[in-house]
Formats: C-alpha cells, structure tokens, sequence
C-alpha cells in the first residue's frame, strides 16, 4: 500500500471511531440538561438520580470524545498537507472558529459541571450543562460548514496564480445548501443516538431481574423520555435526510446514482425505483433479485414521482469530458465504490427506522402509568420477556450505527473527490510524507483506539449496570448549605 | 498593522496561553510520582486542575486551528514536517486525558497505578517535544523551494532543541510544583513549594542556556530582551517562592513562561519557519498566509469571541480558587467503582 491508500485508511478508522462518541455527546448532553431541568423544577429525586446516572454514563463518553478529536485537527496537517495548503483559506476559519467558540465553551463548563456540584449555585449548575450542549451544536455547525465545502464548495474562487482556493463569500460558505440541510441532519441523527442510549440503559434496568422494585417508575420515566426524543428526533432526521436528497442530487448526482446503483438514465415521466435489498453482484449491476419500491427513486432524487435520474454511466461520460484535463480534478473513475455506498445507504435507513421501532414498541408497553398488573407482580421486573433484554441490548447500536454508515455513505460517495469538482482526493496528501510515517501513525492509532475501546465499554458497562446511586430524599447542591470544610461532592 | 501581523501575534498568544496554562497541568501530571506521596496527596494534586486542564487544552487546539486558517502553508509544512513529534505528542494528549478521566472511576490500586502511568507519560512527552519543535522552528529547519520538509525525524533532535525540551520540561514541572503549592494545603504544599525552589534553578540554567544559544543565532534586540526578562520573572518568582508567597511565585513562573514563548516568536518574525537550506525558501508572515479577506473575518470574530471566551474561563478559575486540603478529598466511593469481591478470596 501507498502513503495515499494508509493515509485514507487512518482517516477512516480515526474519524470513524471519533464519531462513535461525537454523537452520543450531542444528544446524551441535551438528555442530561433536561434530566437537570426537570430535577430543578420538581425536586423530583429521581430526577436527580437519573441526572448523575446518565451524567457519569455522559462523562465517560466525552473523555474519549475529546482526546481523539484532537487527532482529527492535527490529521489535515500531517496527511493531507496538500488539501491544506489548498483550502486552507476557507477550510481553516470555521476550524479555527470552532475551536473558540465551541470547545472553550464545552470544556470549560463541563469542568464546572463536574465538579461544580455543590460549589456553584444549583441554577448556574444546571445552566453550564446546557452551555455544554450549545457549544456542541456550535461546534457541529461550524465543522459541518467546513465539510459542506467539501461536498459542494461554494463563496470562493481559485486564484489562477497561485492555483489555491480562496474565500469570497464567508456567509455563503456558512449557508451552503448542503450545510443547511446536513446540520439539522446530522443533529437529529445525534439527538436519536442520545435518546437510544439513554433508553436502552433503561430499559435493561426495567427487564433486569435485580432492579430494585422502587427504581421501576424512575427507569419507566427515563425509558420513556429516551423513547419520545428517539421517535421525534427520527422524524426530523427523515425529513432533513429527505430534503438532503434533493440537494445531493443537484450537487452531485453520483453520489446519488451510487446510493441506487442506478447505471442507466432513467427519463421523466418513468420513474425510477428504489430497491430495498438487491441479490446480483456487488457493483449493483446485474441483479438476481431485488425488493423495490417503484418511483421511490424518483421521489427522493427529484421530489417528484416521476423524476428524471441521472445514471452512473452517463454521470462519468460527463465528468470524464468536463474534468480529466487538469492535474488537480483528472481522475481514472469518478464513481465510487458502488457496493459501499449502496449498502451503507441502507443500513443507515435501516438502522435509523429499527431504533424507531424499538422506541415505538417501548411506549406502547408502557403506555399509561405504573399499570395494575405490574403493581401485583412485586419484586420482578417490570418488562419480564427475554426480547426486552434484546431490544436493550441493540437499540443503543442502531442509531451510532446509523450514524456510522451515513457518514460512510457521504464520504465514500464523494469519491474520487476529496473537493468536488475542485480536487481529488489522491492530490491532497502529504508529499512528503513517507508510507512508514503514515504507517507508524496507523498502526500506533489503531492498537491504542483498539484498547481504550476495551476500556471505555467495561466502564460503560459497569456503569450502566450499577444503576442510578441513590440520594438523599431532601439532597440540596447549594454552596449555601456546606461548610467550607466539607468534603467537595467531587473530585478526581 | 498587517492583517498578517496582527495574525502572527495573536497565534504567539495563544501559544503563549497555552504554555503558561497547561504547562502548569503537564507539571502537575509528571509530578504526581514525586510529591503524591499517598492517595489523598494525589487526588489534591489532579483535583487542583481537574476542573482546569481540558480547557487548557483547548489553547493548544485553538491555536492549530488558528495557524490553519491564517497560515495554511504554515499549518502543512509544519505539521506534515514534524510527523513524528507530533504522533507522540497526541499519543500523549490522548494517554493523558483518558488516564485522569478515568482515574477515580476503578477503585483498585492496580487501576489507579495504570492511570498513574498514563498520566505521567502523556504529561511528559508534549512538556519535552513542545521544546524540541519550537527549538527547532526558531532556529531553521531543511525546507525546500516548494515549502516541504525536507529532513528526517533525526534532524529534529540537534542538541539545541534537546536542551530546549529540558527546558520546557524543567519550566513545567517548576511551574507544576509552583501550582500545587499555590492550590493545596498541609504537609504538600510544603513539599511542592520546597521541590519547585530546586526545580526552579535547574530551570533558570537551562532556559538561560537553551535561549542565550537560540538567541544568538537568530536574535533581534526585542528578542534579547523578553528572553533576559523571562530569566528575571523566573529567578523574582523563586526568591519569592522562598519567602513563601506561592501567588506571587506562581505569578512569576506564569510571566517567565509568557516572556520566554513572546522571546521565541519575536526571534522569528517575520518569519513563521526559516529554511536552513537558503533564506529565500523560508515560510513567512506574509508567503504563508491566507487572503485579506479571511484574515478579516478571523479578526473580528476573535475581538468579539476572545473576550468572551476569557471572561468564563477567568469565572471559572475564580470559582475553584480555594486550596483543597486532604479534607476536601471524599472518602465515599460511588457504588459502580468498588471492584466486586471474588468468593475465595
């Protein structure tokens, strides 16, 4: 393998993983905030409880989160330097951007959060983990800006004499069409994966044979809260992902005709299908069998049923006569690998929607409050049949999955490009790197990503299994109450 | 003033920040072998910067992220240039973070010894290697006429960019030291300020040392004096760490630290990395800069932004100013880290 191929490879596996925690901070953050609120408004212990339960769950998230994010600002530099040197003018402000707007914010006030209880008013408590949650949407906007670019650059212009990109619209870059419908795409996506988790953690304690009786109705409650915000964040991740289609389709057409596999122009008034899952061969091309919805194709492309779609084929003939003159956008094929983004396509729809049943399946089993059957059944769990222990079990990979493979599927979908339209992805790594470097690099990123993986789900586990701590019936946070010399409620 | 000026002093802001306020944290991190001398002494040590050194941390980001955007050839040669150094260092960022993340939540030695090891490693390889880079971004490294690096990893490592990531490091732990006298009480607030006077000397030899050498040979007279200012902060914080008064002290590391950070980038400009190999390939303020037009737009955002973003941080810091004494440390574990008993045991 090349510099080149490791290079792609390491940012996979490291954005990839980053992003198993990117999104449970998101949403974890908006469900923690809210556990908070309602604990301040009713004084509800379980509230509390359920507050520093998840709060823990959230923390160790957001450790890993936050070291391996660093690698990602550092990896443009030290692998793609080229790509750096090329947008740079553009790309650069909304990172730097975020980094003063979102991440002092964050880490700021997490610190306050954590160990704040009982040293800072409880108001201004509850307060610094919503100032968490905005300074990740904050952070999302402004990296998502900066990746929009990439799929469909916008508010620049290439200077001839140097040959770089360089910025002529910011608000245009901050308002690309695409970032318009990623963004809320992206955090609908994340408000499901923190609904999931915190739903999931839930519900196991609900099917869990040791659950103290009297935790039930404080785990029902968080087991219906995650299951509400899975079911609307899922909505709005649908409708956003739906109007995504419709501007892919205008900015690159390819990704589009991959997510299908379509290869042959489908002409207006036809309708193309969508197919559901397709027996033939890996590139999509001869087909065995498939399940297809007719003209649903059409719909999401076009927003009409009978839509014209653009194939594969005709795409490249395009593509082949518009950019193979130029060093910095000729490239051999400008689809992408076919099977990968048809596959992941669907996984993410998939995946997404069977999380939304398992929310939907939830609310219906715990419809009504504590109900009479449950009350003669002391001392066993609420949900008793085995399928719950499953439904706990998967529903917290669905959405972080689905959230893996819709990144996969707008990456991989944007090949060869790495700028499309503007250069591909092959000129933008470091010259002068070598392939042992990036191999190094890889490797010692991989192993250590490999173990703290381990570690980070025996915690997770452990934690989660230990359920909520309890507290005291009348516990208060107020600095007002302690004595200078009490132990703090925190520390390292 | 240049929008490119203006550029190239507020990123040695922010490494500046940067080195005053996670140079602390590193120190702190390396030092929790030598004064945590018992468990409650060690978590007085990492509680001082708990709250602290995530958003120290983010110093270090923002000024990637603003090198990026005002300098992008800046950004690409250095970073793709100095590979290796800087693997390390997010190797140790990464082991660092994780092991005082997760620390508290195992109760068991064996765990606790691990995140130790963690801590200490990922504290000292970015206190060491911030020296070498930066010794060696001032004094001029191979670059060739397409702005690439052009040397290996071992032409990194000349003796006086070791001697710089002594310097660093002694700095840091001094600094370190300094902050847990200045953040603790009892019997380790004692110990910490009696080490930092020791640490503090060796210190001052080798900043003198590292910066009369880089000086030397790439000085301007404004570069001479904050590097012989830094000395002076450093040695008036000392005498004053020996009369006891640890904020002042504290203070002093803090300036020496700013003053010594100011002293590499005034020895630099214009340049942002001089070649070795001839003068005119050399990466400047000015060839390795983005347009007006993004400067612009980063200028205003960072005079609305910064301000902002230090008022929080200076709340922040006023909220955790009390020392924490052994008494502060609770002694109740939270349920999930007590190790199950194995029967037979």
């Amino acid at each position: 393998m090349e510099a080149l191929d490791l290079a792609r490879w390491q940012f996979g596996i490291t954005t990839v993983y980053h992003y198993f925690f990117v999104p449970v901070t998101i949403g974890l953050s908006l469900l923690v905030a809210l556990m908070q609120t309602q604990w301040m408004r009713t004084r509800d212990t379980r509230w509390l409880r359920l507050t520093k339960f998840f709060g823990k769950l959230f923390t160790i998230n957001f450790a890993l989160g936050l070291v391996t994010g660093i690698v990602q600002e550092f990896q443009f530099g030290m692998n793609w330097s080229d790509y750096s040197r090329f947008v740079g003018d553009i790309f650069g402000a909304p990172l730097a951007i975020e980094a003063l707007l979102a991440f002092f914010l964050e880490s700021t006030f997490l610190g306050l959060w954590i160990f704040g209880w009982g040293r800072i008013p409880e108001k201004l408590h509850a307060a610094a983990i919503w100032l968490v949650h905005i300074g990740t949407l904050l952070s999302s906007y402004f990296i998502l800006a900066a990746n929009s670019f990439m799929q469909n650059p916008v508010g620049y212009r290439v200077n001839p004499e140097t040959g770089r990109a360089e910025l002529t619209d910011f608000l245009a870059v901050l308002t690309n069409p695409v970032q318009l419908v990623t963004f809320p795409h992206v955090i609908t996506a994340a408000y499901m994966t923190g609904g999931a988790f915190v739903l999931a953690f839930a519900l196991w304690h609900l099917w869990r044979p040791g659950t103290p009786r009297t935790d039930a109705p404080m785990y029902r409650r968080a087991a219906r809260l995650g299951a509400v915000v899975v079911l609307l964040a899922g909505a709005g991740s649908a409708i956003s992902g739906d109007l995504q289609g419709k501007i892919m389709t205008e900015v690159q057409p390819m990704k589009m005709a991959a997510a299908e596999g379509l290869y042959e122009d489908v002409p207006e008034g036809e309708g193309a299908p969508f197919s559901i899952i397709t027996v033939g061969t890996l590139d999509g091309r001869e087909e065995v069998w498939a399940l297809t919805v007719p003209k649903l194709l059409s719909y999401l492309a076009t927003g009409s049923l009978d839509g014209a779609v653009e194939g594969i084929d005709h795409i490249q003939e395009r593509y082949e006569l518009t950019y193979a003159g130029a060093e910095l956008t000729a490239a051999e094929d400008y689809r992408p690998v076919i099977p990968v983004t048809y596959w992941s396509f669907r996984l993410m729809i998939g995946l997404g929607l069977a999380a939304m049943g398992v929310a939907l399946a939830v609310l219906w089993r715990l419809r009504g409050s504590a109900t009479a059957r449950d009350d003669r059944e002391e001392d066993r769990p609420v949900l008793r049949h085995r399928l719950w222990g499953w439904a706990a079990g998967s529903v917290l990979f669905m959405p972080l999955l689905a959230n893996s493979f819709g990144w996969i599927f707008t990456e991989m979908g944007r090949q060869p490009w790495l700028v499309m339209g503007l250069m591909t992805t092959r000129t933008g790594v470091s010259p002068g790197t070598t392939t042992g470097e990036v191999l190094t690099s890889m490797v010692v990123f991989t192993l250590l990503y490999g173990a703290l993986a381990v570690v980070e789900v025996k915690l997770l586990l452990r934690y989660g299994r230990a359920g909520a701590e309890q507290v005291p019936e009348d516990a208060s946070y107020d600095p007002a109450d302690r004595d200078d010399d009490d132990a703090f409620v925190f520390t390292y | 003033m240049e929008l490119t000026t203006i550029w190239f002093v507020l990123i040695a802001v922010l490494w500046v920040g940067y080195f005053c306020l996670e140079g602390f944290d590193y120190g702190v991190g390396m030092l929790l072998p030598v004064l945590g001398k018992d468990e409650t002494r060690k978590r007085q040590m990492l509680s001082a910067i708990g709250p602290f050194w995530d958003g120290n941390e983010v110093w270090l980001l923002t000024a990637g992220g603003a090198i990026f955007a005002a300098f992008p050839h800046w950004y690409a040669t250095l970073f793709s240039g100095f590979y290796l150094p800087l693997l390390l260092i997010l190797v140790g960022l990464i082991l660092r973070g994780v092991g005082l993340e997760y620390r508290g939540k195992v109760d068991s030695p064996a765990w606790r010894a691990r995140m130790d090891a963690m801590v200490v490693a990922g504290s000292l390889l970015p206190a060491v290697l911030w020296g070498i880079a930066f010794s060696n971004i001032v004094s001029g490294v191979p670059i060739d006429a397409q702005m690439e690096y052009a040397g290996g990893f071992w032409n990194l490592l000349g003796p006086v960019a070791l001697l710089g990531g002594l310097t660093t490091l002694a700095l840091f732990l001094t600094h370190g030291a300094l902050f847990v006298a200045l953040k603790t009480d009892g019997a380790l607030r004692h110990d910490a300020r009696a080490l930092a006077l020791r640490l503090g000397v060796v210190a001052a030899v080798l900043a003198v040392a590292w910066l009369t050498l880089l000086h030397g040979r790439t000085g301007t007279p404004l570069s001479w004096w904050a590097a012989g200012l830094a000395a002076a902060a450093l040695l008036g914080g000392l005498a004053l760490a020996a009369r006891g008064r640890e904020g002042w002290a504290f203070s002093g590391t803090f300036v020496a630290i700013a003053l010594a950070t100011t002293s590499l980038f005034l020895a630099l400009f214009p340049d942002v990395m001089p070649s070795s190999l001839d003068p005119d390939w050399s990466l400047t303020a000015t060839n390795a800069s983005s347009t007006a037009k993004t400067l612009g737009i980063m200028t205003v955002v960072a005079l609305v932004f910064t301000p902002v973003m230090l008022l929080y941080t200076a709340w922040s810091y006023w909220t955790f100013r009390r020392r924490i004494s052994g008494h502060h440390i609770p002694t109740e574990v939270h349920h999930a880290a007590v190790e199950p008993q194995r029967p037979g045991r």
